[in-house]
């Protein structure tokens, strides 16, 4: 296994060794793995393989038991979330977590203040964001008024306005039809190339992770099963025993 | 890859994208803060007009009102569910009536003390409640075991006058300073609307604010705000501060407006319950509800207060007895929940929107 990030750029993120126990049920044991900046890394692995908790260490939302998360050059294992979120690394919610007292535009007004700007700065720049997911339309709705794609999308839109510099993605795809992935596959491709976004997404839409990812990370009882391309690890047998023989490449619809 | 194009959402029938949907025309914070305005000029000729016995109770519900502003920004706007206000109403009225009577400082610097002493008391007990994430009832219970546990700390201390309290001494004439005046001069009752209007432009500007909006999406969704990099120990520890700081306000015009405090008039549940059913029936959350509520409840505790003093024939068993506006609230209270969970302006704001 050689789990280094494969470009020249230097490392936006490096796990080294983390293990998570939940009275005493092994939720992740050493997992260890670097993210290049720009790079985009899929998570895959069957339900319960421990991708979300791998999540909520990176972010600060649990502390890990064993092992270090470093971001950006700095140890913030432990870390609090909304710092390391201030930090410029941000993830999205798998569940949908809106602010439902609040418009759509309010939402993500909430995430782009922490810069201090203008009012009308504020109100623009929230705006942008708004249009580039999508959710124009709906900027003055409230929150919970969306269905559940523009949700998704607002949970994409508060994340985008914090500018991170590492977004965390868990299952955006999920409970879309596939004519709403694709614009929404388009505007994470854009991310890294207009912006320069380090991505980890956690997807199980296989169609998508081989189209995005530039490597691909397989989870497996709380373990690194496999990491390299998404052709070398879809033809891993370990990997496609993992899912019990059915096809990885298999889509929902 | 920025356009809009092709990008339509599905889901709910008949939510179609194609809405129009326009921003209000007006700021809500502007709206409110002009009706805050017309609500302050049609106040200030009250007391002239009302006879001596009303502005006694139109005091009363400034007194209430000013309560039930300070509990809403901490339970309302934060979500953070307080039974335990009794603990900031009584530190105001302790900390200005000690000053008053034992230094003789004038009541508005013993004000200023009682809202520093009430909001540093709060962020203790709030850093503790938060620290160890009580929730909910738990919370809840956490901050009636501090008021209570206040209570009998100066129920039993010398330096607070144990259970018989401080009686502010009087002064020959009228003084603003000292705030006192003739019993029914008007003077008392601009003093408590300049008071509650300032504390309700508090609140108003508080809601809108940079600050403001961190406190709703926490309250709204308290991981996703952190997930966002909300800071979300220091705003809810700000939030606690402010309402304990507003609430002492009332304690301490209490005190200057009754002459007299003693630890069950300023630290007892009932004060906290008082605080609670204000904004309960007036509506959690809004910035009108906690107004609306201390015009009922107020009116309500004087149409209470006459009864026992002089019941109807058939109401002769209330004589000289106490509690029954208590007991009232709790009816109401019940009843206002059964039926508009929302609280009046809350039921009223919803039904508009629709």
């Amino acid at each position: 296994m050689s789990p280094t990030a494969g470009t020249a750029a230097g490392t936006a993120l490096d796990v080294a060794g983390v293990g998570k126990d939940f009275r005493g049920l092994r939720a992740l044991s050493d997992v260890d793995f670097r993210v290049g900046e720009g790079e985009i890394l899929g998570i895959i692995g069957p339900n319960g393989a421990g991708k979300t908790t791998l999540f909520n260490v990176i972010c600060g939302a649990l502390r890990p038991d064993a092992g270090r998360v470093v971001f950006g050059g700095r140890d913030i294992t432990g870390a609090s979330p909304d710092r390391i979120a201030r930090a410029g690394m941000v993830r999205t919610f798998q569940l949908m977590r809106p602010f439902g007292s609040m418009s759509v535009l309010e939402n993500v007004s909430l995430a782009a203040q922490h810069r201090r700007q203008s009012r009308h700065g504020l109100r623009k720049r929230s705006l942008d964001v708004v249009e580039r997911v999508g959710l124009g339309e709906w900027a003055h709705c409230g929150a919970t008024e969306l269905p559940t794609a523009g949700l998704k999308r607002l949970e994409l839109a508060r994340a985008l306005a914090m500018r991170p510099k590492v977004l965390l993605l868990d299952e955006v795809l999920a409970g879309l039809v596939p004519a709403e992935r694709e614009p929404v596959l388009d505007l994470l491709a854009a991310l890294r190339e207009e912006d320069g976004t380090t991505l980890l997404f956690i997807e199980h839409i296989m169609a998508a992770v081989m189209r995005l990812s530039d490597r691909v990370l397989v989870l497996d009882q709380g373990r690194v099963l496999a990491a390299g391309s998404a052709e070398e690890v879809t033809s891993d047998p370990r990997v496609i025993e993992a899912y019990l023989g059915e096809e990885p490449g298999g889509d929902d619809d | 890859m920025t356009g809009t194009t092709g990008i339509t959402l599905t889901g709910r029938p008949g939510a179609g994208a194609a809405r129009p949907v326009k921003a209000p025309p007006l700021r809500p914070q502007n709206r409110q803060l002009a009706v805050l305005a017309v609500l302050l000029l049609v106040a200030v000729p009250l007391p002239l007009v009302l006879p001596p016995a009303q502005g006694a109770v139109a005091v009363r519900i400034l007194i209430f009102a000013l309560m039930a502003v300070g509990w809403n920004v901490m339970s309302g706007f934060g979500g953070m569910f307080s039974f335990g206000h009794a603990a900031f109403f009584g530190l105001g009225a302790y900390t200005s009536a000690y000053l008053l009577v034992e230094h003789n400082v004038s009541p508005w610097i013993g004000m200023l003390a009682g809202m520093a002493v009430a909001a540093a008391v709060a962020v203790v007990i709030g850093y503790f409640a938060f620290r160890y994430r009580l929730q909910g009832a738990y919370f809840a219970l956490a901050t009636f075991a501090f008021a209570e546990m206040l209570r009998l700390i100066v129920t039993t201390t010398e330096f607070t006058n144990k259970a018989v309290g401080f009686t502010v001494p009087l002064i020959r004439g009228s003084s603003l300073w000292k705030i006192q005046f003739a019993a029914d001069s008007p003077a008392y009752f601009w003093i408590a609307l300049g008071l509650a209007g300032l504390a309700a432009l508090v609140s108003i500007l508080f809601l809108h604010s940079r600050t403001g909006r961190y406190v709703t999406a926490i309250r709204d969704d308290e991981p996703a705000a952190a997930s966002l990099g909300t800071p979300v120990m220091r705003y809810k520890l700000m939030t606690v501060a402010l309402s304990a700081a507003i609430t002492a306000v009332a304690g301490a015009f209490y005190t200057q407006y009754y002459l007299f405090v003693n630890p069950d008039l300023a630290f007892g549940s009932s004060v906290s319950i008082q605080a609670i059913a204000t904004v309960v029936i007036g509506g959690i959350g809004t910035i009108w509800g906690p107004i609306v509520g201390a015009i009922i409840l107020g009116s309500l505790s004087d149409v209470t207060a006459t009864l026992l003093r002089t019941p109807p024939g058939f109401l002769d068993f209330l004589q000289g007895r106490s509690g029954l506006d208590v007991a009232v609230y709790a009816v109401l209270l019940i009843l206002i929940v059964r039926l508009l969970p929302k609280g009046i302006v809350g039921t009223i704001a919803a039904r508009w929107r629709r």
